[in-house]
């Protein structure tokens, strides 16, 4: 059942490609924003990349989570799920990292190309992805919380950034912190660790929080 | 003696409790504040390292530790509305988070007044700061989210579960200032150590908690009131209610 819904939700991406291709090229859009705004200044970029980068993937991440369950809820799939006997809150985790492999993946693909634009050496590039890599999941797995509380409410794209952009701040401190260490020549396992930390947390509490809102809104 | 501790879980018995108590706690936050100002205007020294400026502790310190606080009781009530379904709690969950807003601001607001003199700055990024700054957008999105929901039950529920799972910023924030060694000053005031400041700053500055303790408890149970009469309109005893009031 949990690889099942992996399976649909890929196969429904693959299927509306579109929806795919969007969210990346926002993140592209955005990203090369800055340059434009701030000035072509090369040391410049190449601080501010780590940070432009995360930001551009929390909201791209943020964009999508409408997604995540609104298709489903308005043709009654979502229905379906919660009266069936298997484990709301595993069904939760499958939706969340198939959110995960369609609109992070393609963010921690795309990553090293924008950070070469950003003329960022070839380490920090390398840190610049695995920070994403550790840190996109746990966008999807919050994401999912707050997607869920604000099913089939008006105005719901907004308030579901207000709701989980201060929840993603953590991520978005060591993510780019852990860049910014490594340019300036520090460690950076910390930051990796504390990632990983919020990972395994976000994993366990997540899908639980998720199933309880799905059963709140669905009431 | 038997007590039946759920008599007041009741909207309707609480209600006329909650009006018996508000007078005692308004009264009670009024003489505190002025006490707790004139302790600290008149009665404590001057500081030797920041002059006057540090007076602004005694609203500063009571408004941070109120917004921590105030979240915590808070995400309790509103644990206890969605674990056992009672609506009183939840209602107050409701009437606390405007409050907590407010102290939260002010907590902010007083900051940038203070770090203006002292730090040579409005703002910094410090982790305090920031973390504060986070508490305040998870009071507003508990909020808002609760003013887009139609349904109150609903609303309550899910305002429950989004303020639980903002519970883990509240020991970020008050731990933030031993983890990360930044601008803001550590604690002047903790339970296992001499308290680093004057006795009559101390005394000042517990008042002005105390006070800042009473007007919140007034006004929380205050909302309250509002949000039972609101909510509970069509039941029986708000009509008598409005009828006895009407004469």
């Amino acid at each position: 059942m949990f690889l099942w819904i992996i399976k649909r939700d890929l196969l429904l991406a693959v299927r509306r490609r579109s929806d795919v291709l969007t969210t990346l090229f926002f993140f592209v859009i955005v990203v090369s924003l800055f340059p434009l705004s701030v000035g072509p200044e090369m040391n410049m970029l190449r601080t501010m990349a780590p940070g432009v980068v995360w930001v551009a993937a929390l909201l791209a991440s943020m964009l999508s989570l409408g997604r995540m369950f609104s298709n489903d809820y308005l043709d009654g799939t979502l229905e379906q799920v919660l009266l069936s006997p298997q484990s709301l809150s595993l069904l939760v985790l499958g939706k969340a990292l198939a959110h995960w492999l369609v609109t992070g993946v393609p963010l921690v693909l795309m990553a090293p190309i924008l950070g070469i634009q950003y003329d960022l050496p070839a380490e920090a590039l390398s840190v610049l992805t695995v920070s994403l890599l550790l840190g996109t999941p746990v966008l999807s797995l919050i994401g999912a919380i707050g997607a869920a509380l604000t099913l089939g409410l008006r105005g719901g794209g907004v308030l579901v950034s207000l709701l989980v952009l201060p929840l993603y701040i953590p991520v978005l401190i060591f993510g780019s912190g852990a860049v910014e260490a490594n340019m300036a020549g520090l460690g950076y396992d910390a930051h990796f660790s504390l990632l990983g930390a919020f990972l395994l947390v976000s994993l366990v509490f997540s899908p639980w929080a998720t199933a309880a809102s799905l059963r709140v809104s669905m009431e | 003696m038997a007590i039946n501790w759920f008599k007041y879980s009741s909207p309707a018995s609480f209600y006329s409790l909650a009006g018996k108590m508000i007078p005692i706690f308004v009264i009670l936050a009024v003489v505190l504040l002025i006490a707790g100002l004139y302790v600290g205007f008149f009665v404590a020294p001057t500081d030797f390292q920041q002059g006057e400026a540090y007076r602004i502790i005694f609203i500063h310190v009571p408004a941070a530790w109120m917004s921590m606080f105030l979240y915590v009781v808070m995400a309790c009530w509103a644990g206890i509305g969605l674990a056992f379904n009672t609506r009183l709690s939840s209602m107050v969950a409701t009437a606390i988070a405007p409050t907590g807003a407010m102290f939260t601001f002010l907590a902010l607001w007083t900051g940038a007044l203070w770090g203006k003199p002292m730090w040579g700055t409005w703002w910094v990024w410090d982790a305090r700061l920031t973390s504060e700054l986070i508490l305040l957008f998870l009071y507003i999105g508990f909020m808002s989210l609760q003013a887009a929901i139609d349904d109150p039950r609903r609303a309550d529920k899910a305002g429950a579960i989004i303020a639980l799972v903002g519970v883990i910023n509240i020991p970020i924030i008050y731990f933030s200032v031993q983890w990360w060694n930044t601008l803001h000053q550590g604690a002047s005031v903790s339970l296992n150590q001499a308290p680093a400041m004057a006795t009559t700053m101390l005394t000042g500055m517990l008042i002005m908690v105390f006070a800042s303790w009473m007007y919140s408890i007034a006004v929380i149970l205050k909302r309250t009131r509002v949000i039972i009469l609101e909510r509970e309109s069509h039941t029986a005893w708000v009509a008598e209610l409005r009828k006895k009031e009407a004469i």
